[in-house]
């Protein structure tokens, strides 16, 4: 496959669009606009993976695609939005890098990667490299946003959409065995759940979801 | 003969954006007054404000120089100039040789530095605060679109519109990552530069966020015909723009007779309509941003740009 | 042609011998004056020659031990020349129009010496007599800057040139004498062409010239002195320091990157170039963007020009290095026309600037404003200018802007995956450069000549007349003249190009009427397009003015404000946006990372009504490295070498002993490779 061929074409668009939504992530202030942001991505993802079940013909990729829309476009992003009513959490969030910093930040991440990738996968077809490429970028910049922001929540949607990375990796092999992307899916679900109750236990104690009041409480306990 | 075709093609194009230039403003003002519940002013209130200020006396500040009277023209002349550039229904018009993309973003300047000295003429604080953030989102606006010209001028090897509307128009190019940051970013840069919501508010004269409008307050009569004018024509060449680029289907190749003609108008002003009611729905639903956030709205556009170009040196080196 | 140029040298030299002597009557002043016009209008018919007919030579009888000093005109130095000759016509007519009296000597003997030492520089055909024009130019100019030495800002800055002036010098010495070190026919041109450097020491006089022109061209970060500088100088000297003394030293640097040094440099020569050429653009345009004396304004829009032609010049580096000369003639030619470009119209803004200094009596932009009433003439010829340096179609910056940013999109045929990504940088940050110099432009002209007058002594200001006049017009209508004629300077300049690039073919589909970059590309026809622009315009002024008769004038409207009492007639000046926050929307957006820009407002307590105050201002970083860290580091170092001397004799005996040690173990290790 190559350019100018529909199936290549789309699935690379839809990869690049999940790159976009991670730097829309990363530029977004206000946490709702963040989780919705993020839902996007889990639905583009979705996207992504069906339109390579229908591409590779393979069916396991569909059930990859209903998770990732069931668990990240709607389930997550909605206990996301209730826990920020729950906490009054409307206000901005002050990230502890810049906007403009963390963009330029992003965009370096994202041409690192394609040159730790390109090298790496010399000889494979054109399409596997780039979709790496994009992949890899979009796991990096799920790691800078949990770097750059002090709120539990962002530091949790960068974490899954880290996450989101590795399955657009995934999905863009073809022989993927099913049972990974179900254990990494499932993964994933405990990994929300547990940042769940760990914001509630955390807002219940410090009335305030900034991971850096933590700090002060270094070493306390038992 | 094909130099008259030519110059048919390129009165008739001139004589289309002249028309339709206020009418799309109209348009865009009755679908967001629609959307938001109101009955909303004609499609074609525009149109008769320009007839109703072009009969009336400017009047001037005390202290005006020649600079306000003379701006308008310039501002006009070059917003004319750039949007007669800018294909509409059909292809290989008589100055499709200099449709540029650089030079229609120095047109553009130019037009913004009229205004902008315009703003500062009278010597008002708001004329002044205006003229100061027009020039400063520009700033960041402009690499922006550079940037676009060069991911096309990379697929289709010139920064010729009338070319790269060509090669698009083929398809052999196929749906690109690179062709989509591209168009994120010359969205961004088309929003600013036109005065849109959520950089400026176009129907307010709120002082404390107001760029475009701060500029032209001290204008009245034929001048402020003339300021309303380019600000339609402008609209107009970006939304054109983004049609011919980013939707070229329809258009009829150079050289082609009038039935393509027709087909080609037919086939712009639905996309005209389809864009005109994006940016209606667009700007009803989000909200203005504050004035220093532009800047970081500007410098995603940038960086998307940037990373549009750097994925476009991946593909074309492995491929 | 060289020999007429020989004898305008000396010409300079007699008018500067016998300036202290003309210097005491109004008369002698102008015949000095008069006289450097003269044998500036000779450089510049110099140059066309030089640039039409074929290269000339010339060995002077006298010269250094190793030889005579030798003299040349090719293309390259033929096209600066012409530069330099056109600068000067248009300073020594300023200069000649402000004439009033006696002239202190300090200011007078030098000038003609400032004149020469730039043309000797170019006309040189050995190291050895370029390196004495460039250290002439240097000191005439050092004594012109420090003119007004009483005041303490002028005394520093003319310390800071002259140190950076005896840096470049040294490293220039260092580079032409390491380039000669090649050959055994001493530093002539042909000779080190014969032997061109390689490795390690090719490397190191890529370094060196670009410490030596580099910090006279006020390449980042080597241009602090540059802001300071230049203002300090009269208007007529500070126009000819930015547009062409800058020039000279960036001919030296592609004398010797382009030519001296060799028909083939690896890619990162280039690289390098474009690096320092955008860094200078960028911080250029934004203190610009942010200075509030027009002087220093105008001084930083020089350094971002500086970068844009060497952006220019480093891209035609790389694309030699790729073997595409032809997109390396488009490079080379957009940095060339720029240069001259550049030189017209900051030529033309300084001696504007200075007329407004004679008129207005201020430097400061919040003591001006509404001069277009009181000096109508400069304030148009000025507009010229300032709309060329904005890069507006269609004057002259337009077209070697556009050439540029179109050899820069060109970039990504050289095919290496960082200098593509790199390159792409460099386009956007140039088009920011670009912009930014826009916003630059816009505020100088709206805050000196547009809006009402900021202080009494701007509201009665004077308008310029006579030679003076003419001196402005000069270069205002060669700048409308090069916008429209693109096509046919890239024709002129071919020979240079040539020179540069080493490229033949992808020349003639330059030039003409309409500027292409290549078959088949992107093409500018500035006279067709400034035609139709005009058209338009017409045709909007006779379809709006047809309709409404006249104009009615009133109070301006503001908003609705209510109107100014009777004591302010034209209303209080300070409610117009001053220079501060003029620019406070780009001190926020881009000075605060890049120039440690800051705002601090301070608040009176509740109830009281004193004033609040905002302060704002910005660092260059590299004046702050110059000012803190490196005297600090100079000091320990002086300090640790004054233990030296408290050396007891068999310290100092053991001492000797290791140097000589040590130098025996470097021949070892030089007889080893």
């Amino acid at each position: 496959m190559s350019f100018g061929q529909l199936p290549y074409d789309l699935a690379h668009l839809l990869g690049g669009a999940v790159l976009l939504l991670s730097f829309v992530l990363l530029y977004q202030r206000r946490i709702a606009a963040v989780i919705n942001a993020f839902a996007t991505q889990g639905a583009l993802l979705a996207l992504a993976a069906a339109w390579q079940g229908y591409v590779q013909g393979a069916a396991g990729l569909y059930v990859t695609a209903a998770i990732a829309f069931g668990a990240k476009a709607v389930l997550i992003p909605f206990a996301l939005h209730r826990l920020v009513r729950r906490f009054n959490l409307q206000r901005g969030v002050d990230p502890a890098l810049g906007i403009g910093v963390s963009m330029i930040a992003g965009v370096a991440l994202a041409g690192f990667a394609m040159l730790v990738v390109l090298p790496a996968t010399a000889g494979q077809r054109a399409l596997a490299r780039e979709d790496l490429a994009l992949a890899l970028s979009v796991v990096l910049l799920g790691g800078l946003m949990m770097i750059t922001r002090r709120n539990l929540i962002s530091q949790v949607i960068g974490l899954l959409s880290l996450e989101n990375g590795l399955i657009l990796a995934a999905v863009g092999v073809a022989g993927m065995p099913l049972v990974m992307e179900l254990s990494t899916a499932a993964l994933v679900l405990m990994l929300a759940v547990i940042a769940g109750v760990f914001a509630l236990q955390m807002g219940e104690s410090f009335q305030s979801l900034d991971t850096e009041s933590l700090d002060t409480h270094r070493g306390e306990g038992e | 003969m094909s130099i008259f075709t030519a110059l048919v093609t390129q009165l008739l194009h001139l004589a289309l954006i002249l028309a339709l230039a206020p009418v799309l403003t109209g348009c865009v003002r009755w679908l967001k007054a629609r959307l938001m519940g109101r009955r909303g002013p004609h499609p074609l209130q525009p149109w008769r404000d320009l007839l109703k200020l072009l009969k009336k006396r400017p009047v001037l500040a005390e202290n005006a120089s020649a600079i306000s009277r003379a701006a308008p023209y310039v501002a006009v002349g070059a917003a004319l100039l750039a949007a007669a550039l800018v294909p509409s229904f059909a292809r290989g018009m008589l100055l499709a040789p200099f449709a540029d993309l650089l030079l229609i973003a120095g047109l553009l300047a130019l037009r913004r530095f009229a205004m902008a000295l315009a703003g500062m003429d009278v010597g008002t604080s708001f004329g002044g605060l205006g003229a100061t953030r027009e020039m400063a989102f520009a700033a960041l606006a402009e690499p922006a679109f550079v940037l676009a010209a060069l991911i096309f001028a990379i697929l289709a090897g010139t920064t010729n519109l009338d070319v790269i509307i060509g090669i698009f128009q083929e398809g052999a190019l196929g749906l690109r990552v690179s062709l989509g940051f591209a168009a994120v970013a010359l969205l961004a840069v088309a929003v600013a530069e036109n005065a849109r919501i959520p950089v400026d508010n176009p129907a307010t004269h709120l002082e404390l966020t107001m760029v475009h409008e701060a500029m032209i307050l001290e204008a009245s009569g034929r001048h402020l015909a003339l300021w309303d004018f380019q600000a339609s024509l402008r609209l107009t060449l970006w939304l054109a723009l983004l049609a011919a680029v980013f939707l070229p289907f329809g258009m009829a190749a150079p050289g082609a007779g009038p039935i393509a003609w027709i087909t080609g108008l037919l086939v712009f002003i639905a996309k005209m309509a389809a864009l005109a009611f994006t940016l209606a729905v667009f700007e009803s639903a989000i909200a203005k941003m504050r004035v220093f956030r532009v800047p970081e709205f500007l410098g995603a556009a940038l960086l998307l740009g940037l990373l549009g170009a750097v994925f476009l040196f991946v593909s074309t080196g492995l491929s | 042609m060289l020999i007429a140029l020989a004898l305008a040298l000396v010409v300079l030299a007699i008018l500067s011998l016998a300036a202290p002597l003309l210097a005491w009557a109004a008369l002698g002043v102008r015949v000095v004056y008069a006289g450097a016009a003269l044998v500036s209008l000779v450089f510049a018919a110099g140059g066309f020659v030089g640039l039409v007919s074929a290269p000339e030579a010339l060995a002077l009888p006298f010269g250094p031990p190793w030889g005579a000093m030798r003299l040349a005109l090719d293309p390259l130095s033929a096209w600066f020349l012409l530069i330099l000759g056109l600068c000067g016509v248009a300073a020594s007519a300023f200069a000649f129009g402000h004439v009033k009296g006696p002239e202190a000597p300090r200011r007078l003997v030098p000038y003609p010496l400032f004149l020469a030492g730039m043309a000797l520089t170019l006309l040189a055909a050995d190291g050895f007599t370029l390196v004495l024009g460039f250290e002439l130019m240097s000191f005439a100019s050092w004594v012109l800057v420090a003119h007004e030495h009483e005041q303490a800002e002028n005394r520093r800055a003319a310390r800071l040139y002259l140190g950076f002036a005896a840096l470049g010098g040294a490293a220039l010495i260092l580079c032409f004498g390491w380039l000669a070190a090649g050959t055994s026919a001493g530093a002539g041109f042909a000779a080190l062409r014969a032997a061109p450097p390689d490795g390690l020491r090719a490397l190191a006089i890529l370094l060196l010239v670009v410490i030596g022109a580099g910090s006279k061209a006020g390449l980042v970060p080597l241009h602090v002195w540059l802001p300071l500088a230049h203002p300090a100088a009269p208007s007529h000297v500070s126009a000819l320091m930015s547009a062409a003394m800058t020039k000279v030293a960036l001919y030296v640097l592609a004398r010797v990157v382009f030519d001296l040094a060799g028909p083939a440099q690896p890619l990162f020569w280039g690289a390098v170039l474009m690096a320092l050429g955008v860094a200078s653009a960028i911080m250029g345009a934004l203190r610009a963007a942010l200075e509030e004396d027009t002087k220093t304004l105008l001084a930083c829009s020089t350094i971002e020009n500086i970068g844009l032609i060497t952006l220019g010049l480093g891209l035609a580096l790389a694309f030699r290095a790729a073997d595409l000369g032809a997109l390396s003639a488009v490079a080379a030619g957009a940095a060339l026309l720029h240069a001259l470009n550049h030189a017209m119209f900051k030529t033309l803004l300084f001696l504007g600037a200075g007329e407004v200094l004679h008129g207005a009596a201020s430097r400061r932009m919040d003591r001006l404003g509404g001069l277009i009433h009181a000096m109508p003439w400069t304030a148009g010829l000025v507009l010229v200018g300032a709309a060329a340096a904005a890069a507006l179609p269609p004057l002259s910056g337009f077209a070697s802007e556009w050439l540029l940013l179109q050899a820069l999109i060109a970039a990504w045929r050289v095919g290496d995956l960082a200098f593509q990504i790199g390159a792409a940088a460099a386009t956007a940050l140039a088009a920011l450069a670009v912009a930014l110099a826009a916003a630059a432009m816009l505020r100088f002209y709206g805050l000196v000549f547009l809006g009402r007058p900021r202080s009494p002594r701007a509201a009665g200001a004077t308008e310029l007349s006579g030679a003076a006049r003419a001196a402005l017009i000069f270069p205002a209508t060669l700048t409308v003249i090069f916008g429209l004629t693109p096509g046919y300077l890239l024709e002129l300049a071919a020979p240079a190009l040539r020179l540069l690039t080493g490229a033949g073919a992808g020349l003639s589909a330059l030039g003409g009427v309409t500027v292409t970059v290549s078959e088949g590309g992107a093409g500018y026809a500035p006279m067709i397009i400034f035609a139709v622009l005009l058209l338009m315009g017409g045709a909007a002024v006779w379809f709006a003015r047809r309709q409404a008769p006249g104009i009615l004038h009133g109070p301006a409207w503001d908003c609705g404000f209510i109107a100014p009492p009777h004591h302010l007639p034209f209303g209080d000046p300070t409610t117009q946006v001053s220079a501060a926050g003029m620019a406070q929307p780009l001190r926020r957006m881009l000075g605060k990372t890049l120039l440690a820009a800051r705002e601090q407002v301070e608040m009176p307590p509740p109830g009281s009504i004193a004033p609040a105050h905002l302060q704002a201002g910005f660092h260059d970083p590299v004046l702050v490295l110059i000012a803190g860290p490196l005297p600090r580091a100079r000091d320990r170092l002086a300090a640790l070498a004054e233990r030296l001397r408290d050396f007891s004799l068999r310290q100092c005996l053991g001492l000797g002993f290791a140097v000589l040690l040590g130098l025996m173990a470097l021949l070892i290790w030089l007889e080893r490779r």
